[in-house]
C-alpha cells in the first residue's frame, strides 16, 4: 500500500518515541515499586537494586515477556477486521500509546495511584471499540484479562499469606530462630531459582527450542529448573555462612540477626521481582510499538507472521534502563525511606508471593498491573499480624483509579485516534 | 512528577515505636519521684523545685508524643492489634506522668512535712510503685518482638510472665499501702487534719501509680488475646 510507503518511517518514529515513553515511565516509576521493598528493608543498598533491576527487568523482558507483548499486540483487537484498513490498526495503536502515556503523566502528577496496565488495555479497548466498531473488540479475552486483574492482588496475597506463615512456624516461633533461619531460608531460594527458570523454560525459551528443532517434555523442563534452583539454593547457602550473629545487635531487638540472615534472602527475591516485572510490564510499552512496525514493515499485511525484531526490545529495556537512571533511583530512595517499617522476613514474602503470581500471569499471557499485585501481597502479610500499620484508605483508591483508568484511557486514545486519522487525511 | 502512585503509601506509620517511645518518656518523669521525695524530705525546697521543672517538662513531652500519637492514628489503619487497646494503653501510659506531675505539684506548693517515723515506709512505698511501672515498660518495649513474631509462640509466654511479675509486684505495693496507712492512722490524732488529709491523699496517688502500671500490663495481655 502506498499510504504505508509514504508515511512508514514517520509512523514508526512516532511509534519508537511513545513507546520510549511509556518504557521510560515504567522505569521511573514502576520498577521503583517493584524493587522499593528490598531498599526499604535495608537488603539492597539503592544502587545495588537498579543495578539488579537493569539486568533481571531485561532479562524478564526479553525470555518472558513474548506472551504478555502479543497478547497486547494482538490478543485484544481482532485483527481481522482490520484486514481491509490496516492504516486504522496502527493510528489506534499509536493513539493507545500516546493516551496512556499521557494519561499516566497526569495521574502521576496528581499523584493517583494508577496503573500502567490498565492505562494501556483501556486505551487499545476504547480506539477498537468506539473508534473502529464494538466487533474489533475481542470481549472474551478482555473479560478475561480484567478478571486476572480481580484474581492476582487476592492470589498474591494469599500466597505471601501462606508463606510468612510458614517462616513463622518454622523460623521466627522457634527457640533459636537463628539457626532455624540458616537451615530454612535455602528452600526459599530453591523455589526463587525454580520459579524463574521454570516459566523462562516453558514460556521464553520455547520458541528458541522450536528453531533449533529441539522439544523438551514437561518433566524435563521441570528437571532442569530443579537443578537451577538447586543452585541458586547452593550460592544462597553460601552466602548465608558470611552471615555471622552479632549479639551487640540483639540488646534492642532479639530478632535483629535473624532479620540479618532474611536480607540475604530477600537479594533473590528481588532478583525475582524484577525479572516478573519485566516480563509482565515492559510489554506495556513495547506491544503496541511491535504492532506498528510489524504492519508497516509487511506494508499492511496484518496477518503476516512477523516475527519481532530485537531492536524493539532493547528499545523497551533501554528506555526502563533510561527511566531508571534519569528518574527512577529518586523514586526508589523515598520509597525505601517510606518503607521501613516492612523487615527482610516481611518483604521476602511479600515480593516473592507477587513475584510468584506475575510471573505465572506473564506465562499465560495476561497482563496485570504489578504494582497493584504488590499491595495485595503485603496486604496478606498484614493479615497474618506481620505489619505494623497498613492504610486500607490507599486499598480504595487503588480500586477506585481502575475503574477510572479504564475509561480515561479509552476517551484519551479515541480522541487521539480521530485526530491521527485527520491528520494523515485518511 | 509526585509519588502518589507508589507502593509505599499502603504503609501507616507503625504504632508500637511511638507507644514505646511514650513510655520511655514516661519512666523518665516517674522515675525522678524518688529524687523529688529525697530532696523533700530534707527539706531542701529550692532543690525539689529544680526536680519537679524537669518532671513537668518530661510530663509535657510526654503529653506531646501522645497528641503525636494520636494524630497518626486514623480509623483506615489495619494493624495487628486493635486501635482501641492501643490508645488505651497510651491513656495509661500517659496517666502515670499525669499522676507523678500531681503527687509532686502537691508535696512542693504545700512544703508538705511527712512525719520522720513515715519517711522510710513512705521512701520504700514509692520506690515499689515506681519498679511496678518500670515493669510495665518492660512488657511495652515487648510489643516489637511481638510484632515480629506475628503475636504467636514463645514470645507470647515470655510476655505472659513478664505481666505475672507486674501483677506480684503490684501486690507488694498494695501491702506497703496498708502498712503505711496503719501507721499514719496511729499518728493522725497529733497532726494538723488538713496535713492528714493530704497525706492520704498523696498515699492514695503513689498507689494510683502502681494501679495504672497493672492495667497497662492487663492491657498489653488483652492484644495477645486471639
Amino acid at each position: 500500500m502506498e499510504f504505508f510507503t509514504e508515511y512508514g518511517t514517520i509512523l514508526i518514529l512516532l511509534a519508537a518515541l511513545c513507546g520510549f515513553f511509556m518504557a521510560w515511565g515504567v522505569g521511573a516509576n514502576d520498577v521503583a515499586n517493584a524493587m522499593g521493598t528490598s531498599v526499604g528493608s535495608k537488603a539492597l543498598t539503592i544502587k545495588q537494586a537498579i543495578l539488579i533491576a537493569m539486568v533481571f527487568e531485561f532479562a524478564g523482558a526479553y525470555l518472558a515477556g513474548g506472551e504478555v507483548t502479543s497478547t497486547i499486540r494482538k490478543g485484544i483487537v481482532d485483527s481481522a477486521i482490520f484486514q481491509e484498513r490496516p492504516e486504522d490498526l496502527v493510528f489506534g495503536m499509536l493513539s493507545a500509546l500516546l493516551a496512556a502515556g499521557f494519561w499516566l503523566a497526569i495521574a502521576s502528577y496528581r499523584g493517583w495511584p494508577v496503573s500502567t496496565t490498565h492505562s494501556i488495555v483501556g486505551a487499545i479497548v476504547g480506539f477498537a471499540a468506539v473508534g473502529v466498531s464494538a466487533d474489533a473488540v475481542h470481549w472474551s479475552k478482555v473479560g478475561t484479562i480484567v478478571m486476572s486483574w480481580l484474581i492476582s492482588p487476592v492470589m498474591a496475597g494469599t500466597i505471601s499469606f501462606l508463606l510468612f506463615r510458614s517462616v513463622q512456624h518454622l523460623i521466627l516461633l522457634q527457640d533459636d530462630p537463628f539457626t532455624k533461619a540458616k537451615r530454612y531460608i535455602p528452600i526459599y531460594m530453591f523455589f526463587v531459582g525454580f520459579l524463574i527458570a521454570m516459566v523462562t523454560l516453558l514460556k521464553g525459551l520455547k520458541h528458541v527450542f522450536k528453531d533449533n528443532g529441539m522439544s523438551l517434555s514437561f518433566f524435563e523442563n521441570a528437571m532442569i529448573a530443579s537443578a537451577v534452583g538447586v543452585l541458586v539454593a547452593t550460592i544462597g547457602s553460601y552466602l548465608l555462612t558470611r552471615v555471622k550473629r552479632d549479639i551487640s545487635l540483639e540488646a534492642d531487638n532479639r530478632f535483629a540477626n535473624v532479620e540479618r540472615v532474611f536480607a540475604v534472602l530477600m537479594i533473590f527475591t528481588a532478583c525475582s521481582m524484577a525479572f516478573a516485572h519485566g516480563s509482565n510490564d515492559v510489554a506495556n510499552a513495547v506491544g503496541p510499538l511491535a504492532a506498528v512496525v510489524s504492519i508497516v514493515t509487511s506494508e499492511g499485511n496484518i496477518s503476516a507472521k512477523a516475527i519481532m525484531p530485537p531492536w524493539i526490545l532493547l528499545l523497551g529495556g533501554a528506555g526502563i534502563v533510561v527511566g531508571l537512571a534519569t528518574y527512577g533511583f529518586k523514586v526508589m530512595g523515598t520509597i525505601g525511606r517510606k518503607i521501613t517499617e516492612l523487615t527482610p522476613s516481611r518483604g521476602f514474602a511479600a515480593e516473592l508471593g507477587a513475584a510468584g503470581t506475575v510471573v505465572i500471569a506473564s506465562g499465560t499471557g495476561l497482563p496485570i498491573s504489578t504494582t497493584h499485585t504488590l499491595v495485595g501481597a503485603v496486604l496478606g502479610v498484614g493479615l497474618a499480624r506481620g505489619i505494623g500499620a497498613l492504610n486500607l484508605q490507599m486499598v480504595g483508591s487503588i480500586f477506585l483509579s481502575w475503574l477510572v483508568t479504564l475509561p480515561a484511557g479509552a476517551g484519551l486514545s479515541i480522541l487521539f485516534f480521530f485526530c491521527f486519522k485527520a491528520a494523515f487525511g485518511q | 512528577m509526585t509519588l502518589g502512585n507508589s507502593i509505599s503509601n499502603i504503609f501507616g506509620v507503625s504504632p508500637i515505636k511511638p507507644l514505646q517511645n511514650h513510655m520511655a518518656e514516661v519512666i523518665n518523669c516517674v522515675s525522678k519521684l524518688e529524687d523529688f521525695l529525697n530532696t523533700a524530705f530534707d527539706d531542701d525546697w529550692d532543690k525539689a523545685a529544680t526536680v519537679f521543672d524537669a518532671i513537668s517538662a518530661n510530663e509535657q513531652s510526654a503529653d506531646d508524643l501522645k497528641k503525636q500519637f494520636r494524630i497518626h492514628m486514623p480509623k483506615s489503619l489495619f494493624m495487628p492489634v486493635s486501635r482501641g487497646d492501643l490508645l488505651s494503653i497510651l491513656t495509661q501510659q500517659d496517666h502515670i506522668a499525669n499522676l507523678t506531675k500531681d503527687i509532686c505539684g502537691i508535696i512542693l506548693g504545700r512544703q508538705m512535712a511527712i512525719p520522720k517515723a513515715l519517711r522510710s515506709d513512705f521512701i520504700g512505698f514509692a520506690d515499689s510503685s515506681v519498679e511496678t511501672c518500670k515493669k510495665a515498660h518492660g512488657a511495652i518495649n515487648e510489643l516489637d518482638e511481638l510484632l515480629e513474631t506475628g503475636f504467636a509462640g514463645s514470645e507470647v509466654k515470655f510476655v505472659q510472665k513478664l505481666i505475672r511479675e507486674l501483677a506480684t509486684q503490684e501486690q507488694k505495693v498494695d501491702k506497703k499501702e496498708l502498712k503505711l496507712r496503719k501507721k499514719l492512722f496511729n499518728l493522725e490524732a497529733e497532726l494538723p487534719p488538713v496535713n492528714v488529709m493530704f497525706m492520704y491523699n498523696i498515699i492514695d496517688q503513689v498507689g494510683a501509680l502502681a494501679d495504672t502500671a497493672e492495667q497497662i500490663g492487663n492491657q498489653v495481655e488483652l492484644l495477645l488475646a486471639k
